[in-house]
């Protein structure tokens, strides 16, 4: 074919795919939306106005906020220093750390909510004695939150391990660590002046990441037994119709902002994938 | 004898003219060079040779055939790309083979043919090497017998050593120019750097925002440069603006210095702006030799430069750089003292301003 | 002339005693306590018999009982045709905005949307299909009343097999664009231009150099695919309200489950699924490194 004719020829499987591929991401979504208007035609937003009204709706909404905010702080506490030390003083932990953060993509949600359950459910004892200084995590509000929490964050560490490092890489954090030092700025100056706002963006882009897994998680809040809003959405859908539609679309629309979010404060480069 | 021609090519994008009314006839076995800065045009029309792009107007030929509108895969012209363009999926001796076998050759001539180029490059050892085994200058000589083994009626050759340590880039230019002289192919060569561009090459094209400044030899490029550009972009070159003073004697002022120069000028009338260029190395002190002209001046500084030293001096009030070879004995002025320095009229050029 | 070569990594390396650990540890007991004991635990509990002692039962059931072979299968073939489904439909996509020539602006937008749809899993999105393809969905009315075509009638069902790989697909292909548009950015333009100046034809260039450039990726990313799909519990739970024996729904319904209540058993469950997804990570790692030794 000559190049020149192959140039100005239209892209027609090029445009077919595309149509295709934006067909499949808008229609269930218009469907739903559609769906969430049709309950009552005199009132479209009948749907919404009663999902907004029940009080379980925004205790679990806020709760799973609030979840999503904690796995945030402790996955950034857990995941910059570590990430940092390693590119700066350990770089041989690098290979082990990585596999470390690859594993929650071989144990499943479904398998580590059942691991956890299994140790945190028997109340920790001193070895060889009977004498208990704690009762089981499962036992008490405080402790569950814990135990979800620690699984967001292993969830979330694919991401926002792979966000911290690569954001740490493209900045050179060992060259401005050593720039900083000779400059004489002590430790606490280094971590909060010049590293943190040199990754922030990639900060923000795992933080938006894991805040999009948290808040619709359904397999370990359900068998946690947490009233955060995945498992809320799933009984409501038990029973109801069009207020499980309006929330399914509202919360398409919550993903979407954290992702146009991504996009904007990383100019392109957020990487994203999903988790089920 | 014309191998490859070039007639009133031009090249549009848009409203930007990246090549304009270029003519160039290249003999069989002739070695060019297109040289100029970054944006010149010099890679676009390079890559209208090889069919990338297609002329907004004129006629490239080979042999007498127009190719203009050919598609790359027709015309028979080897390519070597400045980042190498090696398949990671294949070895060397497959990369090789690549042309052969899409033009379905048969196997036993296809590894023939990869034998002798591995040979000719001499890289007989790393047949099958992946490319990321391979260094950058082994890596550009697999391009280079990948693009010969094809057997082109041209090779075509863009930046190929400008990703390459100064050392290899010095022994695999070397390594081309036999190549292609034992072969006898022709060859274009885009470069931005002189010093390439006047080691290797039988003529040299130099360009500037999409036109032809001069073509020649090396030795006419560098020595009898025709416009400020030519002279400015090959070697290192004192220029400065002055007036004629007398066309017939060939008098000039820079500043209210006189010098005398031998281009010719009877067209200019007194009083004529014009650019004055002398190349370092033409000057001399004057306890050495006495030439036309004799110039006082003040040493300004002095930089040493490995095999030569550059010396600046105030000739009335403008700034020269006068060259002179390095030795151990070389005496040299202190930085301050009132010289004086000379050079031949046919040092000083006289170009338009 | 002698040089003295001064090599400056000898002392660094020389310095990483365990005092360079410290600064791991938090990582290392934060993975200790939240992800290897409770899989160790897993892992010890599917060799115990209800009363607590040792036995090799649950394990031989993995491999006896058809109901734990054919979980075990239908979410193998799931896994593997939305990956394969997924995968192809994703590179299409993933082909048409880089190198397929489709305007520019469309890929951050193909992009973004990937982003979310990837994301975009669980209730909401069982919800969103059945609004759409359900019985009473919007695409099922407008082909039963535009087209005269019923697909329930027809044997489609949303809450079957084919339905919930299409409810997979929403959130594989797009998983399969984001791996799939920076390794199609990969292809040097160079390599096309080379190809053409040798002599090769689109098709030539496709099959010799393309192709087998992307392949470790394609197949890389087809493994995460895979992966994603086989882990995938909610979903699943949220179509079929567990209907649908997949391996997932299996051990949830053996260890929390009224009907089939055997924690031993649905442990060992989760072992086998835990060295099924190890498998295919390390096939993935392995030509995630072929695939980098080559676009180094």
């Amino acid at each position: 074919m000559n190049f020149i004719t192959r140039l100005r020829k239209f892209p027609f499987w090029s445009w077919l795919w595309f149509i295709i591929g934006a067909l499949y991401f808008i229609l269930p979504l218009l469907a739903t939306f559609e769906f969430s208007l049709s309950w009552d035609p005199a009132n479209p937003l009948k749907a919404y106005q009663r999902a907004f009204e029940d009080n379980r709706f925004w205790n679990s909404f806020m709760y799973s906020n609030v979840l999503a905010l904690a796995t945030i702080v402790v996955s950034i506490i857990l995941i910059v220093p570590t990430a940092y030390w390693i590119r700066l003083r350990l770089p041989q932990a690098r290979r082990i750390v990585e596999f470390i953060t690859l594993m929650p993509f071989v144990v499943p949600a479904i398998i580590l909510v059942f691991g956890l359950i299994r140790i945190y459910s028997t109340p920790f004892s001193i070895p060889f004695t009977d004498v208990v200084f704690m009762q089981p995590l499962t036992n008490f509000k405080m402790g569950t939150n814990i135990l979800i929490v620690g699984g967001y964050v292993v969830l979330a560490m694919p991401y926002m391990y792979r966000s911290v490092d690569t954001g740490m890489r493209t900045v050179d954090i060992r060259t401005l660590t050593e720039a900083s030092q000779s400059l004489g700025a002590n430790w606490f100056v280094i971590i909060t002046r010049v590293i943190l706002p040199n990754i922030r963006a990639a900060l923000l882009s795992g933080a938006l990441l894991t805040f999009a897994i948290v808040v619709g998680e359904v397999t370990l809040a359900s068998f946690l037994g947490v009233n955060a809003f995945g498992p809320y959405l799933f009984l409501l859908g038990q029973h109801r119709a069009y207020e499980p539609a309006a929330l399914s679309f509202v919360s398409f629309l919550l993903t979407w902002l954290a992702m146009g979010l991504i996009q904007l404060v990383t100019g392109g480069q957020g990487q994203a994938a999903g988790t089920h | 004898m014309t191998h490859l021609a070039l007639k009133n090519v031009s090249k549009h994008f848009g409203n930007f003219t990246a090549v304009r009314d270029f003519n160039l006839d290249v003999n069989k076995g002739e070695f060019v060079s297109f040289l100029g800065p970054s944006g010149c045009g010099k890679t676009t029309t390079l890559r209208m040779i090889a069919g990338f792009e297609i002329p907004s107007s004129g006629e490239i030929t080979i042999n007498g055939a127009d190719i203009t509108n050919k598609s790359p895969n027709q015309r028979n012209v080897g390519m070597v790309f400045q980042s190498y363009a090696l398949f990671p999926n294949m070895t060397v001796a497959q990369n090789i083979g690549f042309g052969l076998q899409v033009r379905k050759e048969k196997e036993a001539d296809v590894k023939d043919r990869v034998a002798e180029m591995l040979s000719i490059i001499s890289l007989e050892s790393k047949a099958d090497s992946y490319p990321y085994q391979l260094s950058g200058g082994q890596m550009q000589r697999v391009a280079l017998a990948r693009a010969l083994a094809i057997r082109p009626e041209v090779l075509l050759l863009d930046e190929p050593l400008s990703a390459l340590d100064a050392k290899i880039r010095v022994s695999l230019r070397g390594e081309i120019r036999s190549i292609q002289q034992k072969l006898g192919i022709t060859a274009i060569y885009v470069t931005h750097d002189q010093e390439e561009a006047l080691s290797l090459s039988d003529r040299i094209v130099v360009m500037n925002i999409g036109e032809m400044e001069q073509i020649g030899t090396p030795f006419e490029i560098y020595n009898f440069p025709t416009t400020v550009f030519t002279a400015n972009f090959v070697g290192t070159l004192n220029t400065t603006s002055g007036e004629v003073l007398d066309p017939l004697k060939g008098l000039v002022t820079v500043d209210g210095v006189q010098f005398e120069s031998a281009s010719d000028i009877k067209s200019k009338r007194k009083g004529d702006k014009v650019r004055v260029a002398i190349r370092p190395e033409r000057f001399n002190f004057v306890s050495q030799e006495k030439k036309a002209n004799i110039l006082d001046c003040t040493i300004e500084s002095i930089n040493f430069l490995g095999s030569i030293v550059r010396i600046q001096v105030k000739i009335g009030n403008t700034k020269f750089f006068v060259d002179t070879f390095n030795n151990p004995f070389l005496d040299l002025p202190n930085i301050g003292a009132k010289d004086q320095v000379t050079c031949s009229k046919e040092a000083v050029l006289v170009l338009d301003e | 002339m002698a040089q003295t070569t001064v090599n400056p990594q000898n002392s660094a390396a020389t310095d990483t005693n365990w005092k360079t650990w410290i600064g791991v540890v938090p990582f290392f007991l934060f993975a200790i306590l939240f992800l290897f004991l409770p899989s160790i635990r897993l892992f010890t509990a599917s060799f115990s018999a209800p009363d607590g002692s040792f036995t090799f039962d649950n394990i031989i059931q993995l491999f006896s009982e058809s109901y734990i072979i054919n979980a075990y299968k239908l979410s193998i073939q799931i896994s593997a045709i939305t990956a394969l489904g997924g995968g192809i439909l994703g590179f299409l996509l993933a082909y048409s905005v880089t190198v397929g020539g489709l305007p520019k602006p469309l890929r951050s937008v193909l992009i973004t949307f990937s982003g979310v749809a990837s994301n975009f899993a669980g209730v909401p999105l069982a919800f969103a299909f059945v609004a759409t393809i359900g019985r009473q969905g919007f695409i099922t009315q407008v082909l039963k009343e535009v087209f005269k075509l019923n697909i329930y009638d027809a044997g489609f069902n949303l809450y079957s097999f084919i339905g919930l790989s299409l409810v997979y697909m929403y959130f594989q292909f797009p998983l399969m664009v984001l791996i799939m548009a920076p390794a199609l950015d990969g292809l040097k333009k160079e390599w096309r231009e080379a190809a053409e100046n040798l002599g090769a034809n689109t098709t030539q260039y496709w099959l010799k150099v393309a192709m087998p450039v992307l392949l470790p990726s394609i197949l890389g990313a087809m493994i995460l695919l895979f992966g994603n799909a086989f882990g995938a519990y909610a979903t699943a739970y949220a179509l079929t309200g567990g209907r649908l024996g997949i391996v997932t729904i299996q051990i949830g319904a053996q260890i929390r489950g009224d009907v089939l209540y055997n924690p031993g058993l649905g442990y060992a469950m989760a072992i086998g699924m835990v060295v099924i997804m190890a498998i295919s990570l390390a096939g993935y790692s392995w030509l995630q490194a072929k695939t980098e030794r080559w676009l180094r």
